[in-house]
């Protein structure tokens, strides 16, 4: 029987707790600016655990990823410009498009393998990207404000800053319990499978194609969730929500937490975002830390940080 | 038709210089099996370089000459401190490291040169335009940017396809193990190579600096351009990374000035003006999406699994 108490269980149950209880810490202290800071990163780190599914446990390497957040956004957004404010029509529509989106985008792209697959996601997330910039309608280049947040009647009020992080949180957990559940079972196991060896797998009769682009399009919905969550956060959405850097920064997240782990990109996203929240309060240059530091990781902490904490022993 | 002319040789131009930068990273990536994402930062160093030198001197020639060199150094000592020890990681690990080059170096420019832009200024003998064919003229110093990167293409076939440095290139892009094995100094092949991959990005930087303003993050848009090249082309070989350089840089161009008449045919003036530089920009993804799609492993794939 596995010991229970490891360091790295107990880093992450005080992370949790942390997570938790920060609304109550903020209401107490009167600062605000944790719970806005803290929404975004666990909106940020169920991307980052949607990349996952695909990279850490499907060897599907999107440097596209970020177009989920941002055709997830738009949605909302135009929805909330057309009048259409309650959030049962906005978020289900912004689960389909990203859907729907990441079953084309799979389809031609699971085609191809390696550094060619990383290239392709990203072209097509250029493309869209690019189609957000031409959508004059809806602000192009600017971005469009979004001046209600969606409505769910009285079941929960999204301007509620406390009721929103807390929606935000439990949908992270969900949504990582989902992950627990899909690398677990017999579908897991085959994409699981077709990552260690793909012609193995057909071999023994898996149409692995299948499970893959499954797999695909299950990661961009749930990417695509965390896009409505994000434009109802900024109440803004832009061009730059999908732009390639934010899609780097995705898998920085994932490898930085540990890739092909629960709760890795948890533990990176919270640690590059705070990272940097603290780092750019101490120099205006704070990236030349932050860059060599994640150099650093790669080079002495393979597995990321969750691997780092795994290797330590009690 | 004169404008068509000029915009092709635009094109070339465009191209040749994705050629410089693209034909590094291809070279990096087939030999070390190394993602670099920070190629683009030497593009970039390149060109303050040449702009810190040429506001020193005044010497533009002279300047990019130093330039060149600088950045060949700076390429070697990078590739001794941080690139050697990534060879053989997984490429992943490549892509996080080298995105934490680009922060380190973005910032360092941001320090060391200040946040503002900078502009080169051109002697006055490449200022001018030059009479290509009776009646048309074309900017001198773009000329000689299409000269020299056609002339530094034809000095990197001679080094890589008629040399000894490229045949143990070669040899170390087939088989890595089996070179060192016979007894070649592998570490030193790498940093050298790494090094011109390095400097050519450099070259590419500072032959733009004097069109463009010298400005930090300025490689990270061309390094996508190049990747998309290195793709399109194959990874790991220079003549793909050549013909895709050109059908790029040709593609992109055109259809940056003839999308939005074309378009304006067919739908009404404001829509089209509205979306025409979005299609234009999507023209080379497109490209490269159905290359993909068409032939996964780019138009001249390298066998050497």
């Amino acid at each position: 029987m596995t010991a229970l108490l490891t360091p790295r269980n107990l880093v992450l149950a005080v992370l949790l707790i942390f997570l938790a209880l920060l609304p109550v810490y903020a209401a107490v202290s009167g600062n605000v600016f944790l719970v806005i800071l803290f929404t975004r990163i666990i909106i940020l780190a169920m991307a980052a655990t949607s990349l996952n599914l695909i990279m850490g446990y499907g060897g599907m390497v999107s440097f596209g990823h970020a177009v989920y957040i941002g055709l997830g956004g738009y949605a909302v957004g135009i929805l909330a410009q057309e009048g259409f404010p309650s959030g049962f029509v906005q978020w289900p529509v912004a689960l389909l498009v990203s859907a729907f989106a990441s079953l084309i985008i799979g389809a031609l792209c699971l085609r191809t393998r390696g550094l060619y697959f990383i290239m392709i996601t990203l072209a097509f997330a250029q493309l869209l990207y690019y189609v957000a910039v031409g959508l004059d309608r809806y602000g192009g280049d600017d971005g469009l404000t979004i001046y209600s947040r969606s409505e769910f009647a009285d079941l929960i009020n999204t301007s509620s800053k406390t009721q929103f992080y807390y929606l935000c949180l439990a949908l992270l957990l969900a949504v990582i319990g989902l992950t627990w559940r899909i690398i677990n079972s017999r579908f897991g196991l085959v994409v699981q499978g077709s990552r260690s060896n793909d012609r193995r797998m057909r071999a023994i009769g898996f149409p692995t194609f299948r499970y893959r682009l499954t797999c695909f399009v299950i990661a961009g919905t749930i990417c695509g969730l965390a896009g409505a969550l994000l434009a109802n956060h900024t109440e803004f959405v832009s061009p730059a929500m999908m732009h390639w850097t934010r899609s780097g920064d995705l898998i920085v997240m994932v490898v930085l937490g540990g890739m092909g782990s629960l709760f890795g990109p948890l533990i990176g996203a919270v640690a590059l975002l705070v990272l940097e929240e603290t780092l750019s309060s101490i120099t205006e240059y704070w990236q030349i830390i932050l860059g060599p530091l994640l150099l650093l990781v790669v080079l002495f902490a393979r597995g990321g940080i969750d691997g780092l904490l795994a290797k330590v022993r009690a | 038709m004169l404008l068509f002319l000029e915009q092709c040789l635009n094109g070339l131009q465009l191209g040749l210089l994705l050629f410089l930068l693209a034909a590094g990273l291809t070279l990096i990536f087939g030999i070390m099996d190394l993602v670099n994402l920070a190629h683009g930062s030497f593009y970039m160093i390149g060109a303050y370089f040449a702009a810190t030198f040429t506001a020193l001197t005044g010497n533009f020639i002279f300047s990019a000459i130093a330039a060149f060199a600088a950045t060949l150094l700076v390429g070697m000592v990078v590739e001794v401190i941080a690139m050697r020890r990534l060879y053989g990681r997984d490429h992943l690990d490549h892509v996080l490291g080298t995105f934490g080059l680009i922060l380190f170096f973005n910032e360092l420019v941001r320090l060391v040169w200040g946040p503002a832009g900078m502009n080169v200024p051109l002697p006055e003998w490449l200022n001018g335009h030059f009479p290509i064919l009776p009646g048309i003229e074309y900017p001198t110093y773009r000329l000689a940017i299409i000269l020299v990167t056609l002339a530094v293409a034809l000095f990197l076939y001679i080094l890589v396809m008629r040399t000894r440095i490229g045949m143990l290139i070669r040899a170390g892009a087939t088989n890595r193990e089996m070179v060192g094995a016979l007894g070649v100094n592998i570490n030193l092949l790498y940093t050298l190579v790494f090094g011109l991959g390095a400097a050519l990005a450099g070259l590419a930087g500072l032959m733009q600096a004097p069109i463009l303003t010298v400005q930090i993050g300025m490689g990270e848009n061309i390094l996508i351009l190049a990747f998309v090249v290195i793709i399109i082309g194959g990874i790991g070989s220079i003549r793909g990374a050549f013909i895709a350089a050109l059908l790029v840089g040709l593609i992109d161009t055109v259809g940056r000035s003839f999308l939005p008449d074309i378009l304006r045919l067919l739908l009404s003036g404001r829509s089209a003006s509205a979306i025409a530089p979005a299609i234009s920009s999507m023209l080379i993804y497109l490209l490269m999406a159905v290359v993909l799609v068409l032939r996964p492993e780019g138009l001249f794939p390298v066998s050497n699994k």
